[in-house]
């Protein structure tokens, strides 16, 4: 009881504090300087101003504090994961083979290799000469440029999932590691970020709850919602109309109860997404030859006790269409990113920032024009789990819309389900002369003269951005449309707020949810036009016939009687 | 001078009636679930199709035993005979107050064009509209069943909606030839009472 007090605690100076940053974010763009973003303290947790107390967890046996290992005045992270390792012997090789320190996947039904050091995104693009900045969301320390030991055991980061003090921040630019003094950050803008007391984090080590996740996951994309639309810091406490499993006063998962990790390699890939769970018996936990994070694994396909038709319609249509309503119900998601218009100075030759009606950034000089939505309805797509990604050295069609990872499936592949998914829309740099999609080197340290935030120049960016993964720049560079797809399946709704019959087959705004899916007949939606037009013609001139058949009867029966009176 | 006899007894005027409340209600909530417009709400309009359609096969079940225990199947048995003056009284006929060409009797209740409209919604409309709307309720067994390989909803429910225009214009038809009887009046009040009055 009393610890669950203290997390709360913990959350809450971690809350207030990350509110005053955020506030401190949205200064003046005047005060803007070329580095670092103004976005950057976004991208990750909230700093507490007062230390908070250390949250123990209750039903553990080992109380961290009391280990002689971790009673240590540490000066750096990796010094940490050496003392977990002790202990902890496999831990690091563990995590090593996981996606959260490669940073690859290789996709077996494509045979892609995928990843955030392989694919080109429309958001930030790419990591490739940026880790530094980027590497702040790697589970490991030090990863600046390609020489980076993936190796190196103590180079593994145990504290960003495990501490649970809520005072570890990963600061972008600092290639992964804490800050070890204290320091101003953004530069300039007066605010510091004290150093990390890393015993303290060690001492606190527990399973990883939802903001160890949400530090890195809740930001994807540069900041707070802007990536999934089903992910973002409104899951660090969520009511039980944001989410009905995470409700802090119901449920209460963390996401790991889902995404039940095993060897600290964690289920439930949206490289590889299970779109269609045969889920004839639960099989929760424990079994390890299936995907534990989907709705069937605890649910399974027939969940509807008093509704055998709901079932029926589970079998073509994903859970999460009718029971996530709408995504981006607690923030506003970023939902387009235009690059071609990034690099635009004000009068004295600064970047600077804009924000629409709605209060969000509608454009960064070093980012292009942004549109941002909040509750917005999904985009509704057969999928049936292969994802197919444009990679760098796919031959795109600039004339076209550009798909950065198109979602196969079908009504009639028998492996599909109805999924929604956010539809993200970008514009980003791609050679003219090869036809291919190009990295820009965004972020610049000390001294970089190349990077697009810190000179503002195309032609050097995308040079020096290329030049990261040996590739050539020819030189001409323009825009391309890119569209990137993302399943939504967080933040499911109570059922009471989950989709209505008439939503798809009786709308009321005359546009029903599922009308442009293919393959579908829909009760209510699909009649067959000619059918109809015979049917009630026909039907018509039957009434019209017997109306004039009965109009010609008294007709005639009154000039009968009147003959007869004569 | 007017003769009375009894037509209907007493299981056909009931089937009569409840069949026709319930086609009548069928054909409301199925023509909103088909889209045509919205009076119960789509959910309700699905659930109240499908208890009335269950409701009507009961019916149905206990009609067909009636008429095979009673022998009234014969009723139905189609003939050509007078067909001809049936069409030509409702043509010319009953504008010149001509007799009815039809005496209904026990024994022949219906004359030859109820007959063969009667046969005809029984053996062909009926089928159509049961078969299809099974088909459709069980829709969630297709897989299970291996029916998802002959069938598609599409084609289901097209047909079913054929027949359910069928059905609507017999009604249309059907409600109106009952004032065509040997008064406006009496074929209504036999199905009523029973008891039909011929001249």
């Amino acid at each position: 009881m009393r610890a669950k007090h203290l997390l709360l605690l913990t959350l809450f100076a971690g809350a207030t504090a990350w509110s005053a940053l955020a506030a401190a974010n949205t200064a003046p763009s005047g005060a803007a300087s070329v580095e670092p973003s103004p976005d950057y303290p976004k991208m990750t947790m909230p700093p507490p101003e007062v230390k908070p107390p250390v949250a123990k967890p209750s039903k553990s046996t080992a109380d961290h504090s009391k280990f002689k290992e971790l009673q240590v005045d540490f000066k750096s992270g990796p010094e940490v994961t050496a003392a977990c390792l002790k202990c902890h012997t496999e831990a690091a090789k563990q995590v090593q083979h996981t996606k959260h320190w490669t940073f690859e996947f290789k996709n077996p039904q494509t045979g892609q290799m995928l990843g955030k050091r392989h694919i080109i995104n429309n958001f930030c693009t790419s990591i490739s000469s940026n880790q530094e900045f980027c590497s702040a969301c790697h589970v490991g320390y030090g990863w600046k440029d390609n020489s980076f030991d993936f190796a190196a055991q103590d180079k593994v980061d145990c504290l960003v999932c495990h501490e649970k003090t809520g005072t570890y921040r990963k600061l972008p630019g600092w290639a992964g590691h804490p800050v070890y003094q204290d320091v101003e950050f953004p530069p300039h803008s007066g605010k510091i970020v004290k150093a990390v007391d890393l015993k303290a984090a060690a001492q606190s080590v527990a399973k990883s709850g939802r903001n160890n996740c949400g530090a890195c996951h809740f930001f994807g994309g540069g900041g707070d919602a802007v990536k999934h639309g089903d992910i973002d810091t409104s899951l660090s406490n969520p009511g039980k109309y944001l989410d009905v499993h995470m409700d802090k006063d119901g449920l209460n998962f963390s996401c790991g109860e889902c995404h039940k990790t095993s060897g600290h390699e964690v289920p439930g890939s949206r490289y590889a997404v299970t779109a269609k769970d045969e889920g004839g018996k639960a099989h929760m936990r424990g079994k390890e030859d299936k995907n534990p994070a989907t709705c069937q694994a605890c649910h399974t396909n027939a969940p509807h006790k008093h509704h055998a038709r709901l079932n029926t319609h589970a079998e073509k249509i994903a859970c999460q269409t009718c029971h996530i309503p709408e995504f981006a119900r607690g923030k506003a998601t970023k939902m387009m990113w235009d690059w071609s218009t990034a690099g635009k100075l004000d009068k004295d030759g600064k970047p600077f920032t804009t924000k629409a009606p709605n209060g969000q950034v509608a454009y960064d000089s070093k980012k292009g024009d942004f549109r941002y939505e909040a509750n917005v309805i999904p985009t509704y797509v057969w999928f049936n789990g292969t994802v197919n990604y444009t990679l760098a050295d796919t031959k795109l069609d600039p004339s076209k819309l550009v798909q950065i990872n198109r979602f196969e499936g079908s009504a009639s592949d028998g492996k599909s389900k109805i999924w929604p998914i956010k539809v993200f829309s970008g514009k980003q740099p791609y050679d003219k002369a090869t036809n291919q999609l190009l990295i820009p080197h965004t972020y610049g340290g000390e001294g970089d003269d190349t990077a697009f935030w810190k000179v503002f120049d195309w032609n050097k960016a995308l040079e020096a951005g290329m030049r990261s993964v040996n590739q050539n720049f020819s030189g001409e560079y323009g825009f391309v449309s890119t569209e990137m797809y993302w399943p939504i399946t967080h933040m499911v709704a109570p059922k009471d707020d989950a989709l209505s019959c008439a939503q798809c087959h009786q709308p009321s705004i005359g546009v029903g949810r599922l009308d442009g899916v293919p393959g579908v007949y829909m009760p209510g939606r699909s009649a067959n036009k000619l059918l109809d037009t015979a049917g009630w013609t026909f039907a018509l001139l039957t009434l019209l016939g017997v109306l004039g058949h009965g109009a010609g009867r008294i007709y005639a029966a009154k000039k009968q009687g009147a003959k007869h009176h004569e | 001078m007017s003769n009375r006899i009894y037509v209907f007894k007493v299981f056909e005027r009931f089937w009569h009636w409840s069949q026709a409340l319930l086609i009548i209600a069928l054909l409301v909530t199925g023509f909103e679930v088909h889209g045509s417009y919205k009076l119960l709400g789509f959910a309700t309009a699905v659930d109240t199709h499908t208890t009335l359609a269950w409701t009507l096969v009961g019916l149905w079940v206990f009609a067909i035993f009636w008429h095979f225990t009673t022998g009234e199947w014969k009723q139905y048995i189609p003939t050509l005979q007078k067909v001809d003056a049936m069409v030509k009284f409702y043509a010319y006929g009953i504008f010149t107050n001509a007799p009815h060409p039809f005496k209904a009797t026990t024994l022949k209740k219906h004359n030859p064009l109820q007959r063969l409209a009667y046969l005809g919604v029984m053996l062909f409309i009926g089928p159509l509209i049961w078969f299809t709307g099974w088909f459709y309720i069980f829709h969630d067994k297709w897989v299970e069943w291996g029916w998802d390989q002959y069938l598609s909803l599409e084609w289901v429910a097209f047909f079913h909606t054929v027949a359910a225009f069928m059905m609507l214009i017999f009604l249309i038809a059907h409600v109106y030839l009952t004032t065509a009887g040997h008064t406006p009046t009496s074929h209504i009040k036999a199905m009523i009472t029973g008891w039909e009055e011929t001249d």
